[in-house]
């Protein structure tokens, strides 16, 4: 039942998902026996918190799930010419990676909803539902490459030609089961380059712009929408004020709520300070914010968990890599190390700013992503923050 | 590939007879209905012979036809022509959106509604429409059969209690005409509607029965039309399309060609119930006390996805539709299926297969090649265990 030669493409309405639509569409005669059939997962109700909080009332377009987009990408379905649905996940969406999401700045992280979406709803559910309806591979829009290396014996994620475009931060999660059935077909190529094979496919939204934001946050006010979120669902909004602190522990201040604040955040800590001061560290059991100066933002070692191994099959001894702690930032060098049950240690060269738990910590061998985790804790410089 | 159709109570590919008797009112007499010159009355002709074959349809008066744009804008009418503030108006919780949202909006003018469940065999019972009843209800609305399911609703017991109480009854019989015989006297109803694409006339024009002296405020303004019933100029085609379709499904129901698709239906059913974990939505223990239209078999299936199910078989060249449907964006298990007491897995499980008159043994032979295997595909990839309860 399942034609391994046929691919389901993950179309969001977007430049890049539509572009590789119409890269495999074309390039599928028929006589090879590939056969390509779009899907685009619907994820997320853009009309359910509309206009509550101030998030706005209709989304712009660029903005996955939306009806507009929704539209954009059948009428790219219905020019190239092949089959089109709408799968709808919504449940499992609002499972996986709303509720975490909100679970994870109640706790005072800061989390990355993207790449739990990746993990449970474009890789797991996508190719779930591709098999379902008889496809056995899925293509997305993201840069990034995969190969099998025949030396090793694993598939091998590296990042894509176009930096600049680089997604393999939150694909870090991805099995090698997914990563086996999976196409990348603008890992090198340039944006540029895509627009233009979008151009001379015909395609009408070859200038439209890129999404941005966080799809389900329209605004990207994630305070707005953790009210309205919290407030729909008949739930308490919970009482987190606390004290403001030194890094010394000494009192100066108090805040309004710990999802207010991010590790590295300057702004709004309501602290008047000769020099600037940013948070260092955010204590969800006692609702206390520890602030300091920019030089103790750096710290020189992170704990990592929930992790995931891509170009080895796990780590075994010390290694260097090169460690990315958010999607913008350069990866730095550092040694890794094992640090008990699917948990490791990375320690910089060089001290770094702001590393931020909740987020992922994603390791890097060149350009291949040997794996990743989640950032338990940050163990900065001078030790005083170690959780 | 073959392609089987079984989505007929979506809507239905026009009958060749449909095509040839539209043909010479688009471009030939392509007069408008109301003028006065031949081109007028050649339209008007075209138009007055539909309206008698509609008539013979219903059972009715020709004065009493009324043609329109389709089922949606007759449910509208009968319920925004009808209804005053302060007004009550009872209807089922398994009609057409069109009925629903309709009543939903004269929600705002001062109209409460009643919404009568179905049981879970997805009939109404007549005695729930009578206890609902008060001094201020003027209209009912219950539809004939149902798209989902295909039950067939008593609609003349139901006539018989509006008779006794003075209440005004309407009846959507988009999904029942031509699947039904429908005769307005016998049953008692004041109003009526129907859907051409649905039996085999083009999309955009349907037709209301309206009982005369039934005060119906027109929904639409504009010109005399239709008896001042309904503005706007004649789709001539349309009509002369629906006229014919009409004239066939009087004789479809007459000459054995119901009972052939009921037939059909049957088999396709009793052979897909073989697969474990399956049954009848619209079903009492014994299938037969439930009276349905012939060609309707909405079916849930355990331990899958329904949508997934859908576009597997639509992959395969098989067209049916699943137990939700799509509004702007967001999927909703459906609401008859729902009030019938289905929980919500099975109602996103269940899968309605509706065959066109024309279908053979040949599709439904197709179908039963098809659907086993995507089943049990699909079974085997789902993480829950085989044996669960649905």
């Amino acid at each position: 039942m399942i034609v391994h030669s046929t691919i389901a493409v993950a179309m969001s309405g977007g430049v890049d998902s539509s572009t590789v639509a119409a890269i495999l569409a074309r390039g599928t005669s028929g006589a090879g026996g590939v056969s390509v059939v779009g899907l685009t997962l619907q994820l997320w109700d853009q009309t359910r918190l509309a206009g509550k909080h101030g998030i706005p009332e209709a989304p712009k377009a660029g903005r996955c799930c939306s009806l507009d987009d929704v539209y954009d990408a059948r009428r790219v379905a219905e020019h190239l010419g092949i089959p089109y649905y709408v799968v709808n996940h919504e449940e499992r969406f609002e499972r996986d990676v709303v509720r975490p999401f909100v679970d994870e700045y109640l706790h005072g992280r800061t989390p990355i909803p993207c790449s739990l979406c990746n993990n449970h709803l474009k890789f797991d559910q996508l190719l779930q539902t591709a098999r379902s309806i008889g496809a056995g591979r899925i293509a997305t829009g993201h840069y990034a490459i995969n190969e099998y290396d025949n030396g090793r014996g694993r598939w091998i994620l590296k990042r894509p030609v176009d930096r600049a475009k680089d997604q393999t931060y939150f694909l870090f999660g991805l099995t090698q089961e997914q990563l086996s059935r999976t196409l990348f077909p603008l890992g090198r190529m340039t944006k540029p380059e895509v627009r233009e094979v979008a151009r001379r496919s015909g395609l009408a939204l070859a200038e439209k712009p890129d999404s941005q934001e966080i799809c389900f946050i329209p605004g990207g006010d994630y305070k707005q929408f953790l009210t309205a979120y919290l407030e729909e669902q008949g739930e308490q909004f919970p009482e987190t004020a606390g004290e403001l602190v030194a890094s010394d522990g000494e009192v100066i201040g108090r805040h309004e709520g710990i999802f207010n604040f991010t590790v590295g955040q300057r702004k709004g800590l309501g602290v008047a300070s000769p020099s600037p001061l940013y948070v260092l560290n955010i204590d969800p059991a006692n609702h206390r914010v520890t602030v300091g100066a920019d030089a103790e933002l750096a710290s020189r070692t992170l704990r990592a968990n929930r992790l995931n191994w891509i170009s080895i099959p796990e780590l075994t001894a010390p290694m260097r890599v090169q460690a990315k702690i958010r999607h913008r930032h350069e990866p730095a060098w550092a040694t890794l190390e094992p640090a008990g049950d699917d948990e490791v240690i990375a320690t910089f060269d060089e001290p770094q700013r702001a590393v931020t738990p909740g987020q992922s910590a994603v390791f890097y061998d060149g350009d291949e992503v040997v794996g990743g985790g989640w950032i338990k804790s940050a163990n900065c410089d001078t030790m005083r923050h170690a959780q | 590939m073959r392609r089987v159709y079984m989505d007929a109570n979506a809507t239905t590919p026009l009958l060749p007879e449909v095509m040839e008797a539209m043909r010479p009112y688009w471009m030939e007499h392509f007069g408008n209905a109301s003028s006065i010159h031949l081109h007028g009355q050649q339209a008007r002709k075209a138009v007055d012979h539909a309206r008698e074959t509609l008539a013979d349809f219903f059972n009715c008066h020709a004065a009493e036809v009324v043609f329109n744009s389709g089922g949606t804008e007759g449910d509208n009418t009968a319920i925004f022509g009808l209804l005053h503030p302060g007004d009550h108006f009872i209807t089922t919780s398994i009609e057409h959106s069109a009925v629903l949202q309709a009543a939903e909006r004269v929600a705002r003018r001062g109209v409460e509604t009643t919404f009568v469940a179905p049981q879970a065999s997805g009939l109404i019972d007549p005695m729930d429409i009578l206890r609902a009843i008060r001094p201020q209800t003027r209209l009912i609305s219950v539809m004939l059969a149902n798209n989902e399911t295909g039950v067939i609703q008593p609609v003349e017991q139901i006539g018989k209690i509006a008779a006794d109480t003075g209440v005004f009854f309407h009846i959507d019989a988009v999904q029942g005409a031509g699947k039904v015989p429908i005769d307005v006297r016998k049953i008692g109803c004041h109003l009526l509607s129907i859907s051409g694409h649905k039996m085999h006339a083009p999309k955009g024009v349907g037709a209301m029965y309206v009982r005369k002296g039934t005060p119906v405020e027109s929904l639409l303004v504009g010109g005399s039309h239709e008896r001042r019933r309904r503005a706007g100029t004649e789709n001539v085609a349309g009509i002369v399309g629906l006229g014919k379709a009409t004239e066939l499904a009087l004789h479809s129901l007459e000459d054995g060609t119901m009972a052939r698709v009921a037939m059909l239906r049957d088999r396709l059913e009793a052979e897909i119930l073989r697969l474990p974990g399956t049954g009848v939505n619209g079903a009492d223990g014994d299938a037969k006390a439930v009276p349905r239209a012939a060609n309707t078999t909405n079916i849930w299936f355990d331990q899958l996805e329904g949508e997934a199910l859908v576009i597997a078989l639509d992959l395969k060249g098989v067209a049916v539709s699943g137990g939700s449907a799509c509004h702007s964006g967001a999927t909703e298990p459906s609401h008859v299926l729902m009030a019938m007491g289905l929980d919500k897995t099975r109602a996103r499980a269940s899968l309605r297969f509706s065959l066109l008159k024309t279908a053979t043994d040949a599709d439904v032979d197709y179908v039963l090649e098809v659907v086993p295997e995507a089943v049990e595909h699909l079974r085997s990839l789902s993480p829950v265990a085989a044996g669960t309860a649905g």
